[in-house]
C-alpha cells in the first residue's frame, strides 16, 4: 500500500474515506467527473459482471425457488406446483411440539456453533484488530503483521481443517502432553471430531473475517478524538467502551455478518471436524443432493436462505450501517 | 486494554505486552497446526498419521506425485490449476470494467452491487445446489432441440469444468474483486484524469496511460484473490464440476478414507501452491509500489 493512499488513514481524516463504495462513488461523479465517456459506455462495462451474476447466481436462486415447489418420486422429478417438500421438510415440527423435529434440531445446534463461534471470533478479532491499529506504532509494520494474520485466509480450508488431526487426535500431540504430565490417564477423546473440534476449526478459519473489518474502523478513527478522551480524563477502559467500540460497530456488524452467515450454511467444517455425526443444514441439503431429492433439498435451501436473510436484517436493524459508514 | 500510547510517550504502556503476547499466541494458533502437517509430511517410509516423526524422507511426495499412491492427484491438480488462472484473468478482467462503470451513474447500480455482496453472503450449498439446477433444467429443455440440429449429443449433461464450475468460481471471486475496485477507485485523486484530459488525452489513453498504471498494484491483489480463492474453493465446486473433480474435492475425499501421510504430503503441495503465489504476488506488488514511488518522486 503506497504511503499516498494511507495517508489520510493514519491522519484519521474522517471524511475521506468514509465511504461505502457505490454512495460514495455516485455521489463523486455528480460532484467531479472522472469521465467523459458516453452514458452507454458504463452499461457495456458493467455487462460482464451483470451477466455472470444474472447467470450463476439469480437464476440459480429462481431454480432452487422453482424446484422446490417441484414433485419427486423414486425415479423421476416433474414439475409441479406442490408444497409437499415443505411440509416434509418441517414435519413434525408441529406435532412434536414443544419436542424438537429433526430440522428445528439441526437449526438449534447450528446456532450453538454459530453463538460460540461468534463470540469467541469476536473478542480475538477485536483484540488483535486493537492490538494492531493501536500499538503497533508504524505503517510498514501494521501491514507486515497484518499480512502475517491474512496469509492463511488464502490457503486452503480443508488442509487447515485437517491439521488439526495430528494435535487433537487419540494419539496427538495434546494427548501425549496431558498424558505425559499426569494431567489424565487414558487418552482424552472429545479433543477431535466432536464440538469441540467443529467449533475450534470455526474459530481458526474464520476469525480473520472479524479482524479485517474491525481493523479497517479502527484506521478510521480520528486519533484527536482518542486524545481529546484522554485529555477530558477518561481512563483508557473508558476511551475503549465510550470512544473505540462506537466507532468500530460497523466494523464489527460486517464481520459479524460473515461469521454467522458462513457458520450457518457450513457443511464441510462440521462434516470432516464433526467425523460426520454433527447434523448442519448445509450436510442434510448434500446428503438429499447426493440421493437425487433436488425438489426437498431445493425446499431445504430456500429455507436456509430464509434463515440467513432474516439473520442479517435482524443484525442490520440492530445497527444501521449506512448512518455509521 | 488501555492507554494508546500518544506518539511523544515513548515508553510502551504495560498493555502493549500483554497485547503483544495475545497476538503472539495468535499467530501460532494460526500457523502451529499447518507447520505440524507440514512437518508430517516427511515422514518416514513407516511413518504414521501422528507424531513421533519415524525418520524423515521424501517417500510420500514421490508416492504421491509417481501416482503410486492411494490417490491420483496429477489430473486434479492441473484441472484446479487451469481452472484458477482461468479465474483469476475473468475475475480482474470484469472487476476492473465494473469498477470503471460504478464510476459513472447508470441505472442499476445499486441492484448490481447488492446482487454482488448478496453472492458473497448467500450460503455456497445453496448457490452451488441453484447453478446444478439450473444446469439440469437448460439440459432439459434445450439438449432436445439442440440435438435434433445435431449440435450436442442427446445424452450427457452440461455440467461442467469450465461452463457451470468456472461460473460458480467467478460468482464467488467477482465480489471480492468489485470490493477491492470501490476501495481502489475511492482513493484515486481525480486531478490526474482532469490533468490527462486538460492534456488532450482520449478516454482510452486516460485509462491506459494515467489509471491503469496507478491501479496496476491493485491488480494483483484481485489477481491473487481470483487465484487463491479459486484454487481452494470447495463449497461452491460440490456440485457444478459435474463428472470431474478439483484438487479441494478430492482432497476433502481423502479426510475419510486415507490413513496414511499421503494426505499430508498433498496438503503441502497444495500449500506450497499457495504460498508461491502468495509470496509472488506479494513480491510483485512491492516491487510495483517502489518503482512507482521512485518514478513519482522528483530528485
Amino acid at each position: 500500500m503506497s504511503d499516498t493512499v494511507e495517508a489520510p488513514t493514519r491522519v484519521g481524516a474522517p471524511n475521506i474515506r468514509r465511504t461505502s463504495g457505490v454512495d460514495t462513488a455516485a455521489g463523486d461523479a455528480r460532484k467531479r467527473r472522472t469521465s467523459w465517456t458516453p452514458a452507454w459506455v458504463a452499461y457495456l462495462q458493467a455487462a460482464p459482471m451483470a451477466l455472470v451474476f444474472f447467470l450463476f447466481f439469480v437464476l440459480p436462486l429462481i431454480a432452487t425457488l422453482v424446484v422446490s415447489f417441484w414433485n419427486y418420486t423414486e425415479y423421476s422429478i416433474e414439475p409441479a406446483f406442490v408444497l409437499s417438500n415443505y411440509h416434509d421438510v418441517f414435519y413434525g415440527c408441529v406435532a412434536k411440539f414443544p419436542g424438537l423435529c429433526t430440522t428445528f434440531a439441526t437449526y438449534l445446534s447450528t446456532l450453538k456453533f454459530v453463538a460460540i463461534v461468534w463470540a469467541t471470533t469476536l473478542l480475538i478479532g477485536f483484540t488483535v484488530a486493537y492490538f494492531l491499529a493501536f500499538h503497533i506504532r508504524t505503517l510498514p509494520m501494521q501491514i507486515a503483521l497484518f499480512m502475517v494474520c491474512t496469509i492463511p485466509f488464502w490457503t486452503s480450508n480443508v488442509i487447515r481443517m485437517i491439521s488439526w488431526i495430528p494435535l487433537l487426535g487419540r494419539n496427538g500431540l495434546v494427548n501425549d502432553l496431558l498424558l505425559s504430565l499426569g494431567i489424565v490417564d487414558t487418552p482424552v477423546e472429545w479433543l477431535l471430531y466432536s464440538d469441540f473440534a467443529v467449533a475450534l476449526a470455526l474459530v481458526h478459519l474464520y476469525t480473520l473475517f472479524m479482524v479485517v473489518p474491525i481493523f479497517n474502523s479502527m484506521m478510521r478513527i480520528d486519533r484527536s478524538l482518542i486524545e481529546a478522551a484522554y485529555d477530558a480524563g477518561a481512563s483508557g477502559w473508558q476511551t475503549l467502551t465510550n470512544v473505540i467500540i462506537p466507532l468500530v460497530k460497523p466494523g464489527i456488524l460486517i464481520g459479524s455478518i460473515f461469521v454467522v452467515t458462513i457458520v450457518t450454511g457450513d457443511y464441510l467444517t462440521i462434516g470432516i471436524m464433526g467425523g460426520q455425526q454433527i447434523a448442519s443444514v448445509g450436510k442434510t441439503i448434500q446428503t438429499q443432493i447426493n440421493f437425487l431429492q433436488f425438489p426437498i433439498a431445493a425446499a431445504n435451501a430456500i429455507v436456509l436462505l430464509a434463515v440467513v436473510l432474516v439473520t442479517i436484517w435482524g443484525m442490520l436493524r440492530l445497527v444501521d450501517i449506512r448512518k455509521e459508514l | 486494554m488501555a492507554a494508546k500510547p500518544v506518539p511523544r510517550e515513548e515508553k510502551r504502556p504495560r498493555s502493549f505486552y500483554a497485547l503483544s503476547a495475545f497476538f503472539a499466541l495468535f499467530v501460532v494458533f494460526l500457523y502451529g497446526p499447518v507447520v505440524t502437517i507440514l512437518t508430517l509430511s516427511f515422514q518416514g517410509p513407516n511413518g504414521g498419521l501422528t507424531f513421533p516423526m519415524n525418520g524423515v524422507s521424501l517417500y510420500w511426495f514421490e508416492r504421491l506425485w509417481s501416482g503410486r499412491g492411494t490417490v491420483d492427484i496429477g489430473t486434479a491438480f492441473s484441472r484446479s490449476l487451469i481452472l484458477g488462472l482461468v479465474v483469476m484473468a475473468l475475475t480482474v478482467v470484469i472487476s476492473v470494467l465494473a469498477g470503471l462503470a460504478f464510476r459513472k451513474r447508470f441505472a442499476g447500480s445499486t441492484a448490481l452491487f447488492y446482487v454482488a455482496i448478496a453472492s458473497l453472503i448467500v450460503p455456497s450449498i445453496v448457490v452451488s445446489l441453484g447453478i446444478a439446477l439450473e444446469f439440469r433444467i437448460i439440459d432439459d429443455l434445450f439438449r432436445p432441440l439442440l440435438s435434433s440440429i445435431g449440435l450436442v449429443s442427446r445424452r450427457g449433461n452440461s455440467l461442467g469444468l469450465f461452463t457451470s464450475g468456472l461460473g460458480a468460481h467467478l460468482s464467488w471471486t467477482l465480489p471480492f474483486g468489485l470490493l477491492i475496485m470501490f476501495a481502489v477507485f475511492n482513493r484515486l485523486d481525480k486531478s490526474f484524469e482532469e490533468a490527462a484530459r486538460d492534456l488532450g488525452a482520449s478516454n482510452w489513453q486516460s485509462f491506459r496511460f494515467v489509471v491503469l498504471p496507478m491501479i496496476a498494484p491493485y491488480l494483483i491483489g484481485i489477481a491473487l484473490f481470483g487465484f487463491t480463492l479459486s484454487w481452494d474453493e470447495i463449497a461452491r465446486s460440490s456440485q457444478t464440476m459435474g463428472s470431474t473433480n478439483t484438487l479441494p474435492l478430492e482432497l476433502a475425499a481423502l479426510t475419510t478414507t486415507v490413513t496414511t501421510p499421503d494426505i499430508y504430503a498433498l496438503g503441502t503441495s497444495v500449500t506450497a501452491v499457495s504460498f508461491t503465489v502468495i509470496f509472488t504476488t506479494l513480491a510483485a506488488f512491492i516491487i510495483l509500489q517502489k518503482r512507482r514511488q521512485r518514478r513519482s518522486l522528483p530528485d
